[in-house]
């Protein structure tokens, strides 16, 4: 057969075929010795699974816990703060991407930046950065990046544009995370209260297009240290049926591996010239703040030392504010984030938080469990 | 955020490094500047995510892919028809 376009789409989304791993799934389960909780990291993930009711075709003794690669969800408010004082510093043009229109700040979100005078441009692509900067000579454009594998090589290419082109009102202020370092973080934190908690992950499915830019090979310690097996999957609903397949028929054949789902896209190595653009211009930052999670070594990345004069927290720095920012009381973020609790756990879910009225980060972004579970229903 | 459109190429510009894909029938314009030289060819199947092309889509895989779900369809159907059948055989009103 000749693949089209439309195979790529609707094939993957087929009912029969969702419906065929929901069989095979119910039959293999049956022989689990014990009950499975998978951790979808991704955002991504979680939003097929409550969108097309996932967890309504599996048996009981299979369960998500949704994880955190949410990159606007785990956006502290400090950073935020960054960027809305950033965005009021009158020669700068702020860019971002449109995701983090709405995260709540201390003093607000970026759209209310923007209703108080500042000059923010919500854009797709980053790239929409030279245009800017071209038409506006006189001031200053900083890019707030945000994401996680999938988006820094967009970042660094920009930044490779805007060192080959000689443009000199270009500047970056760095939120890019990485994977691997949470899901260490979430099983570690688990590990040392194991007995408290009986939402153990006991295997993960693994981003999708993560991997398509850092290769399935940044999971290979899961099961080799941890005893965790990893699928990495594609975000249509057939590919997550299918890696829950193959997460459950590890278990019954007593297999702890690292494997791919998503053959089409994702290979052991993944893109290497994407990673080689990031390693030319990103180290490791010490340390990044999560929201909800706290501090996390080596999670987050900064831009190199010889790149400071396009780097917005060196420049800016005696106007950034510093200091830690308590997160609201009652939003349970962290927990949700962690794992630890599901959404309608919140008590201001779906009355005083909402996706138009968001108080905490997982209301803000669609990819975030709260946004998920409030736009379809607790289905869970 | 993270989710991706896959998308056909239509056009090709090497020299500034920009691909014009198709996208379910909407045109637009990628830049090439994370794939390799001659990587992307007219006809590929990419993933597009934030203006850029992240990777190429293995036909091959994908074909796999959906040769497996067929087999596992028709696995699944062949199952309820004996399954019907059975049930027709044991059915206590049958020739009644």
């Amino acid at each position: 057969m000749e693949l089209e376009l439309k195979n790529l789409y609707d094939d993957f989304r087929d009912a029969d075929t969702i419906k065929a791993y929901a069989k095979i799934i119910n039959e293999d389960a049956a022989k689990l010795k014990n009950p499975i909780n998978i951790m979808e990291v991704c955002g991504g993930h979680t939003h097929t699974i409550m969108k097309y009711g996932l967890p309504q075709l599996l048996p009981s003794n299979i369960k998500f816990i949704h994880g955190p690669g949410c990159p606007v969800c785990i956006m502290p408010k400090e950073r935020i703060d960054h960027a809305y004082v950033l965005s009021m510093q009158p020669e700068v043009i702020l860019v971002t991407l449109g995701d983090m229109i709405k995260v709540p700040g201390s003093n607000g979100s970026l759209q209310d930046a923007r209703s108080r005078g500042a000059d923010v441009r919500f854009v797709y692509s980053p790239l929409e950065c030279l245009k800017i900067a071209k038409e506006n000579p006189t001031k200053k454009i900083i890019f707030f990046a945000i994401g996680f594998e999938t988006t820094t090589p967009m970042t660094a290419a920009l930044l490779d544009a805007v060192i080959k082109m000689g443009i000199k009102n270009i500047y970056f202020h760095i939120n890019h995370v990485t994977v691997p370092e949470v899901m260490r973080e979430l099983i570690d934190s688990r590990d040392i209260h194991v007995d408290s908690y009986n939402n153990k992950i006991d295997a993960f499915l693994g981003p999708s297009h993560v991997s398509v830019i850092s290769g399935s090979k940044i999971y290979e310690e899961f099961p080799r240290d941890y005893n965790r097996p990893v699928v990495v999957a594609g975000f249509e609903p057939v590919d997550v049926m299918q890696a829950i397949s193959m997460v459950v028929k590890q278990f019954i054949e007593g297999r702890c591996e690292l494997e791919i789902e998503y053959k089409r896209l994702v290979t052991y190595d993944g893109n290497l010239k994407a990673q080689e653009l990031m390693s030319r211009y990103f180290d490791k930052a010490d340390l990044f703040k999560w929201r909800g999670l706290g501090n996390i070594p080596k999670s987050g990345l900064k831009l190199k030392l010889e790149f400071k004069e396009y780097d917005a927290e060196v420049i800016y720095k005696d106007v950034l504010p510093i200091g830690e920012i308590e997160d609201h009381k009652l939003c349970i973020c962290g927990d949700i984030l962690r794992g630890m609790a599901s959404p309608p756990e919140c008590t201001i879910f779906g009355t005083a938080c909402k996706p138009t009225s968001p108080i905490g980060s997982c209301m803000v972004s669609s990819e975030g469990a709260c946004a998920a579970y409030y736009k379809y229903g607790n289905l869970v | 955020m993270c989710l991706s459109i896959p998308s056909k190429v239509v056009k090709i510009d090497r020299e500034n490094e920009v691909a014009t894909v198709d996208t379910m029938g909407v045109q637009r314009e990628a830049s090439l500047s994370l794939m390799s030289e001659e990587e992307i060819s007219i006809g590929d199947y990419v993933l597009l995510h934030i203006g850029f092309v992240m990777n190429k889509i293995d036909e091959a895989e994908a074909l796999d892919s959906l040769a497996l779900y067929r087999e596992i369809i028709d696995a699944m159907n062949e199952e309820d028809r004996q399954l019907a059948i059975l049930e027709a055989d044991e059915c206590p009103s049958r020739g009644n």
